[in-house]
């Protein structure tokens, strides 16, 4: 098993470039309450995340719900405001760039949303979906913007003629091969996957992750892969992300971080997978969570998961642990992590 | 970019529920196509066009054949009922009733589809922009709207009657159009507040779409149904209220007339001399509920979630 996931992603190469990252990123949204509207406290979406992304590799965000993978996906792209910290792309930090300059950059990084009933607009024929990122940055007109839809279907793997439907006549997995071809219009860089595949059928997930990779060999893609679903990123990223309660508990390699896993949290996810082998899953350990992911309006202090970390110590409810690199390329936030 | 191989990854699977959707929608339609097979598919609305239609030719080509128009002849009898010689009948001054309700309809038509195109702009821009920007934008054009609301007309058409001599049927529309489309841009406003909230709108925006371009290509379509289903009410009531205004004397005025005119002035006619107000006010009734039902086609042949399947 392991052996196998080797061979398949080739062992990280050290000096690799930085597409960009994230540094000390936190997303609050406030909350009002009474009368006036006052400000009465605040939603700790993103609390403080730091991470790079390579070019051209896949780096897998993983967590329970709630726990702001998606909001940082979303204030990567400049959809939200980062309440503070710096987002970096190719060495422009993107947090305080003019509306307008944003939106000259936007080709760059693209977005594959969860949803695909929600993310296409039901007026619109598939073709003029696809077309609207090219005739908005005006990179293509008339003949040469049709061509250039057809070759984007065709390389979804859907046909030319679709592009006189409606995305109510597709599936969930045609519409979104769709939000893809969308998504690839304007040869991006860095494409942000918010859980693409989490509204999907389990028979036609497999279809779209296998549609993404494919791409990223061929248009030489980078991808923050948004998922909840620790086998499917185990498949398809290079490096993996655990987000709890706003804040990265660990980052590494896949292969280490399914082989080795350091935080209690991490580990904990990942005995919850079942093991598609009778024998290892009847003896196999478990740990069980107790209670709830707490409210990120009202997260604990010191490390956010001391409530719930079965090796939990008086030190873990007072300090918040430092997100240390162990060893080369694998963080961790732990103060017993060794 | 050309050269680039298509990714063949499980296409045998993803393909075969569109080749069963294949024999039932055979070939390609255009879009302008499509919403005209999803027209026809509503007999009612296209009997109601049809209706309309005639209506519209009454109205305005009526006029140049028929030998009367809606002035008063001395050679036309007083206080006839319909017959050969005067289908619809005649009134006591001497005019032919049939030659008054051509008149009466285009002017009414012509009021009614200038209220429908100014409330219908007004309001559904209106209504638009404040529920997409939300806040304070929203909060200040809403209260606008609310003043609107509580200005009676009435008091309007009066200030404005003392400044411009007369009144003719534009600015009448004119003025039940400026202050008509307040109730269009609150439902648009509903409707905008959540829709915004949708994910094509986000990845309008993360294609780096402006704000014009989302509100008017991605959410405003979307309120096309609401927005024509109003726009024939609005239409409906826009009658009404011009016949009211002509009544109180600022509408449209005698010599010329309007549907709303003819059917105040017989107000006292209706046991005596019934064609007077029957007709007349047939033709209201018939000319609404044709655009009720055409608006009705309109939102289903506009929506592309509606079957093409027979009902």
């Amino acid at each position: 098993m392991t052996v196998e996931a080797v061979s398949e992603t080739p062992a990280p190469v050290p000096a690799r470039e930085v597409l960009g990252g994230v540094r000390g990123l936190k997303k609050h949204f406030p909350i009002h309450q009474g009368v006036f509207r006052r400000q009465v406290g605040a939603v700790k979406a993103i609390d403080g995340v730091d991470f790079d992304i390579f070019r051209g590799e896949t780096l897998g965000l993983v967590g329970e719900s709630g726990s702001g993978k998606s909001t940082t996906g979303r204030t990567i792209l400049q959809l939200e405001k980062a309440t503070a910290g710096s987002v970096t792309f190719e060495g422009t930090e993107l947090t305080t760039l003019s509306t307008e300059k944003m939106r000259k950059l936007r080709p760059r990084m693209q977005m594959v949303f969860q949803d695909p009933h929600a993310s296409l607009n039901p007026r619109m024929t598939v073709g003029s979906i696809i077309a609207e990122p090219l005739r908005e940055h005006g990179v293509a007109t008339g003949d040469e913007r049709r061509q250039r839809v057809e070759e984007l279907l065709s390389l979804v793997g859907l046909e030319a003629k679709h592009a006189n439907r409606y995305p109510h006549e597709f599936s969930g997995g045609q519409r979104q091969r769709i939000g893809i071809a969308r998504a690839i219009a304007l040869n991006p860089d860095f494409i942000v996957c918010d859980e693409p595949i989490a509204a999907l059928d389990v028979s036609i997930q497999a279809q779209v992750v296998n549609l993404l990779e494919d791409l990223q060999d061929v248009l030489g893609l980078t991808y923050l892969f948004i998922s909840h679903d620790l086998s499917m990123v185990r498949h398809i990223a290079d490096r993996v992300a655990v987000m709890y309660l706003g804040k990265i508990m660990e980052l590494a390699p896949q292969e280490e971080m399914y082989a080795k896993p350091k935080h209690p949290y991490t580990q904990a996810l990942l005995s919850a997978v079942p093991v598609p082998d009778p024998d290892v899953e009847e003896n196999r350990r478990r740990v069980i969570l107790e209670g709830d992911i707490p409210s990120p309006a009202n997260p604990p202090s010191g490390c956010v998961f001391s409530t719930r970390c079965p090796m939990v110590q008086e030190k873990c409810r007072v300090d918040v642990p430092a997100f240390r690199e162990l060893e080369p390329g694998h963080w961790v936030a732990c103060h017993f992590a060794e | 970019m050309t050269e680039l191989q298509r990714p063949d990854v499980g296409l045998e699977t993803a393909q075969a529920p569109l080749r069963d959707a294949e024999a039932l929608t055979t070939e390609e339609r255009t879009q302008f196509q499509m919403i005209i097979t999803r027209f026809l598919r509503h007999k009612v609305a296209v009997a109601s066009l049809v209706a309309f239609i005639l209506i519209v030719l009454f109205a305005f080509v009526g006029p140049l054949v028929w030998k009367y128009d809606h002035n008063i002849y001395r050679d036309i009898p007083s206080d006839q009922p319909p017959s050969w010689d005067h289908p619809f009948g005649t009134t006591r001054a001497g005019q032919d009733v049939m030659g008054q309700v051509m008149r009466g309809t285009q002017q009414t038509l012509k009021v009614g589809f200038v209220v429908a195109l100014l409330t219908t702009g007004i309001g559904a821009t209106w209504g638009a922009i404040a529920g997409f920007y939300r806040g304070r934008v929203d909060a200040v054009m809403m209260r606008i709207v609310d003043v609107i609301i509580v200005i009676p007309i009435l008091v309007v058409v009066l200030v404005l009657a003392g400044f411009t001599r007369g009144t003719t049927w534009f600015s009448v529309a004119l003025i039940i159009g400026l202050f008509g489309w307040t109730s269009t841009a609150r439902v648009v406003r509903g409707m905008v507040l959540s829709l915004r909230e949708q994910e094509f709108v986000e990845a309008s925006r993360a294609m780096g779409a402006g704000d014009g371009r989302i509100i008017f290509r991605h959410l405003l379509p979307n309120t096309a149904g609401v927005i024509i289903v109003d726009a024939t009410l609005v239409i409906a009531s826009a009658i009404l209220v011009e016949a009211a205004l002509s009544f109180l004397g600022f509408g449209i005025q005698i010599p010329d007339t309007s549907l709303g005119l003819l059917i105040q002035n017989a107000q006292t006619a209706v046991f005596t001399r019934p064609w007077l107000f029957y007709i007349p006010g047939f033709f209201v009734i018939f000319i609404v509920l044709t655009i009720n039902f055409i608006g009705d086609g309109l939102r289903d042949a506009l929506d592309p979630r509606q079957q093409m399947v027979r009902r």
